[in-house]
C-alpha cells in the first residue's frame, strides 16, 4: 500500500483550488455559481501570506476603491487610502466568509500528481481526488536572489524582502538594498531613515508619479485601459511578464517615491550588482542608461494619458505635468567595500512561485510553468495570481476579477466537453 | 642575480617609459589621456571606426594615419560579413594590451623574447542579446587567454611576466571591472 493510499481519501470534489488568497477564493465564489463541486485548501489561515510573509510596514500599491473582488467592493470610509497588509488580510478574510467558501486550513498540499480520472492532491490531512486544480498559491513564494549571493563575505548578513520586517532587525552601518522596484524603493526609504545609509543598486525599472493631474497614476491607467490591456497585444509576452513593479508607495499623503526623492533623503544610488570580487561589490557603469530609460517611458505614458484626457475630458483634473529627470551624478559609484562600507545586504530582485509539490509534466527547460493565459500544458490545469497572467491588472487584487471569470469559463467548459464525451461513449454503447 | 646576463632586445624603449613615469609623477594633468573613435555606419550591421587623434600630455596628438577599421556581423547572422564582431575587436583590444605589456615587463626584466603568441576565446550564450532570457547577461561569460611564450627565462619567471602584464593592463581593466559608460544622442 503506498503512503498516500494509507492516509486515506479526504474527498472527491470536481475541482480542489489550492490556495485561500483572494485569487483561491474568487474562483471558489465563482465555482459556486457554476455549480461545480470543489474545496480550497490553505497551508495557513485565509490570506496567509499577507499576515506571515509581508514586512510590517507595507501597504497596497492601489488606492483602496480599486481593491475589489468578484461581488465585493471596497465599502470602508477611506476610499483615496491604501491598505495595509493586515487591513488586505481581512479584506481578502471577509471575502471568503461573505462568500461561504469551502476553505480548509492548515491544510498543506504536498504533491499533485495525475491518477486514473483526474488528479490527486496529497495532503498534511488526507488526500482529494478531483478532475481540475487551480493553482492559486501566488507569484510571490520564494525570493529570488541571484547567484552571486553566494560570493558575499562571511561578515556581511543577507535578507531578503520575504525574511526582512523592519530596520531594528539589521546590525547598524550601512545596508545595500539591491533592486529598484516597489519593493526596494520602499526597503530602501524606511532603512535610511531609520539611520542606516543605504546604497541602492539599481537595474531597470519602471518610474510612475504616485499623483498625477490631481488623480491616482492608477485611477489613470484604468481609465486609458493600460490596466486592461491584453497580453495576446503586446510584442513580448515574456518581456511584459518580466517588468518589475512599479516605484510606487502607498501613505497617507499620496507621495511619490522615486530616486530623486529618495537621493534627496540622502540614499546613494549605484548601477545594477554585477559581481563580488575581493569583498568588494561591483556595479554596472549603466546606470544613467537605465535611469534615461524609466524617465522616457514614464513621460510616454504621461504624454498617452494627456492625450486620452484631451479625448476624454474627465472632469476635474488638474493641468498636466512633467516631472524632474531622474539625477544621476557627474561620476557614478562603480564599487563598494562589503563588510566595512556595507554590513548588511537586503536582496529585493523579485518572487517567483513555488510549484515545488507539483508531480505534473508541466515546467520549461528553467523551471517554470508552462501555461497559456493560465490555461495549463496538462488539461484541467489553471493557474492565477501570476503577473500578467491575462492583463497588466492580472496580479492586482482587483485585477484577479476578469481572469477569475474567463477561467472559471474555461473549467466549466472543460466539465461540459468531458460530460458529453462521456455521454457520447455511452451513447455509442448503448447502440 | 646572474641568470640574464645579456641585455635584452625586445624593442621596448624601457627606458622612455620609466622616465615618462617619474615626469608625469610630477605632473599628474599631463598623464590624463582622453582616447577617441569615431563610427559610421555603412549598411545592414556594417560599420567603419575610424582612428585618428587623442589627447595627451596636456595637447592634442594625431597618429601617423588614420587607422580604419571595419566591423561587421558574421553570415550566421544573416550579415554580410564585412568584418570582424565588435565583440572580436574587444579581444584583439585585449591581446594587443596584454602583449604590449608582456614585451615592455620583459625589457625592463631584461628578459628576452624571442616569440609571444596569446590565443583568445570568449563564451557568449546569444541568448542575452536577442532577448530570449533575462537571466544570461549580453556580454561573455567569460574569456580565456593563453600565452605560449619563447623566452631566455623560466617557466616561473615567465608566468611572473604575464600575471604582471595584467596588472598593468588597461583593457584588461576595462573587460574585468565595470565602467561608467555614457551614450547620448543628437539628431543631425
Amino acid at each position: 500500500m503506498s503512503e498516500s493510499a494509507s492516509r486515506g481519501i479526504a474527498g472527491t470534489v470536481d475541482v480542489v483550488v489550492i490556495g485561500a488568497g483572494h485569487s483561491g477564493l474568487a474562483m471558489s465564489y465563482l465555482l459556486g455559481q457554476c455549480s461545480l463541486r470543489h474545496v480550497v485548501l490553505e497551508r495557513g489561515e485565509v490570506a496567509n501570506s499577507w499576515r506571515t510573509e509581508r514586512w510590517d510596514s507595507l501597504r497596497l500599491l492601489t488606492p483602496n476603491w480599486m481593491t475589489r473582488l468578484p461581488g465585493y467592493p471596497y465599502r470602508g470610509d477611506d476610499p483615496d487610502g491604501y491598505m495595509s497588509a493586515g487591513q488586505a488580510a481581512d479584506f481578502i478574510s471577509n471575502y471568503g466568509t461573505y462568500t461561504s467558501a469551502p476553505v480548509l486550513t492548515r491544510t498543506t498540499v504536498t504533491r499533485v500528481a495525475q491518477s486514473r480520472h483526474g488528479f490527486r492532491v496529497e495532503t498534511s490531512r488526507g488526500d482529494w481526488l478531483c478532475q481540475a486544480v487551480v493553482l492559486a498559491t501566488g507569484a510571490f513564494n520564494k525570493p529570488v536572489i541571484p547567484r552571486l549571493a553566494e560570493a558575499m563575505p562571511a561578515n556581511v548578513e543577507q535578507l531578503s524582502a520575504h525574511t526582512y520586517r523592519n530596520p531594528r532587525q539589521l546590525a547598524p552601518g550601512g545596508v545595500l538594498v539591491v533592486g529598484a522596484s516597489a519593493t526596494g524603493l520602499q526597503l530602501a526609504q524606511e532603512i535610511q531613515l531609520s539611520g542606516r545609509p543605504v546604497t541602492l543598486a539599481v537595474g531597470e525599472h519602471v518610474r510612475l508619479p504616485r499623483v498625477y493631474r490631481g488623480r491616482d497614476i492608477q485611477w489613470w491607467m484604468l481609465a486609458t485601459g493600460v490596466l486592461d490591456q491584453h497580453i495576446d497585444d503586446v510584442d513580448d509576452p515574456d518581456r511584459a511578464r518580466r517588468v518589475p513593479s512599479p516605484q510606487l508607495v502607498g501613505t497617507s499623503d499620496r507621495a511619490t517615491l522615486d530616486l530623486n526623492v529618495l537621493q534627496g533623503q540622502g540614499v546613494k544610488i549605484v548601477g545594477r550588482l554585477m559581481g563580488i570580487r575581493d569583498s568588494v561589490a561591483q556595479f554596472s557603469g549603466s546606470l544613467r542608461n537605465v535611469c534615461a530609460l524609466a524617465d522616457l517611458k514614464m513621460n510616454r505614458l504621461l504624454a498617452w494619458i494627456d492625450q486620452w484626457a484631451e479625448a476624454n475630458t474627465p472632469s476635474g483634473i488638474g493641468p498636466t505635468e512633467r516631472f524632474v529627470p531622474t539625477l544621476v551624478g557627474e561620476t557614478s559609484q562603480l564599487e563598494l567595500k562589503l563588510g566595512e562600507d556595507i554590513r548588511t545586504v537586503l536582496w529585493a530582485t523579485g518572487s517567483k512561485p513555488d510549484f515545488s509539490w507539483l508531480d505534473l509534466p508541466i515546467f520549461d527547460r528553467k523551471g517554470d510553468l508552462k501555461h497559456s493565459r493560465g490555461v495549463a500544458d496538462v488539461p484541467g490545469v489553471y493557474v492565477l495570481g501570476l503577473p500578467y497572467l491575462r492583463r497588466r491588472k492580472s496580479s492586482f487584487i482587483h485585477g484577479a476579477e476578469d481572469d477569475v471569470r474567463e477561467l472559471s469559463t474555461h473549467i466549466a467548459d472543460y466539465f461540459d466537453r468531458s460530460t458529453s464525451q462521456i455521454k457520447s461513449r455511452l451513447r455509442s454503447v448503448a447502440i | 642575480m646572474t641568470k640574464h646576463t645579456k641585455t635584452a632586445t625586445n624593442g621596448v624603449n624601457v627606458a622612455a617609459l620609466l622616465g615618462a613615469r617619474e615626469a608625469l609623477k610630477d605632473a599628474p594633468e599631463a598623464a590624463r589621456f582622453k582616447w577617441r573613435a569615431t563610427s559610421e555606419w555603412v549598411k545592414g550591421t556594417h560599420n567603419r571606426a575610424t582612428v585618428a587623434g587623442f589627447f595627451g600630455l596636456g595637447t592634442e596628438h594625431q597618429h601617423r594615419q588614420t587607422y580604419k577599421f571595419e566591423s561587421d556581423h558574421p553570415e550566421v547572422f544573416a550579415s554580410e560579413d564585412n568584418g570582424a564582431t565588435p565583440v572580436e575587436f574587444v579581444l584583439v583590444g585585449l591581446a594587443g594590451c596584454l602583449t604590449a605589456g608582456i614585451a615592455a615587463v620583459a625589457q625592463n626584466r631584461n628578459i628576452q623574447l624571442h616569440s609571444v603568441k596569446a590565443t583568445l576565446e570568449a563564451g557568449m550564450n546569444i541568448q542575452g542579446i536577442l532577448g530570449i532570457d533575462p537571466d544570461v547577461r549580453n556580454g561573455f561569460d567569460g574569456i580565456k587567454v593563453h600565452y605560449d611564450i619563447d623566452a631566455d627565462a623560466s617557466a616561473e619567471d615567465i608566468a611572473a611576466l604575464v600575471a604582471q602584464s595584467q596588472k598593468r593592463s588597461a583593457v584588461f581593466d576595462v573587460v574585468a571591472n565595470p565602467t561608467d559608460v555614457t551614450v547620448t544622442s543628437s539628431k543631425s
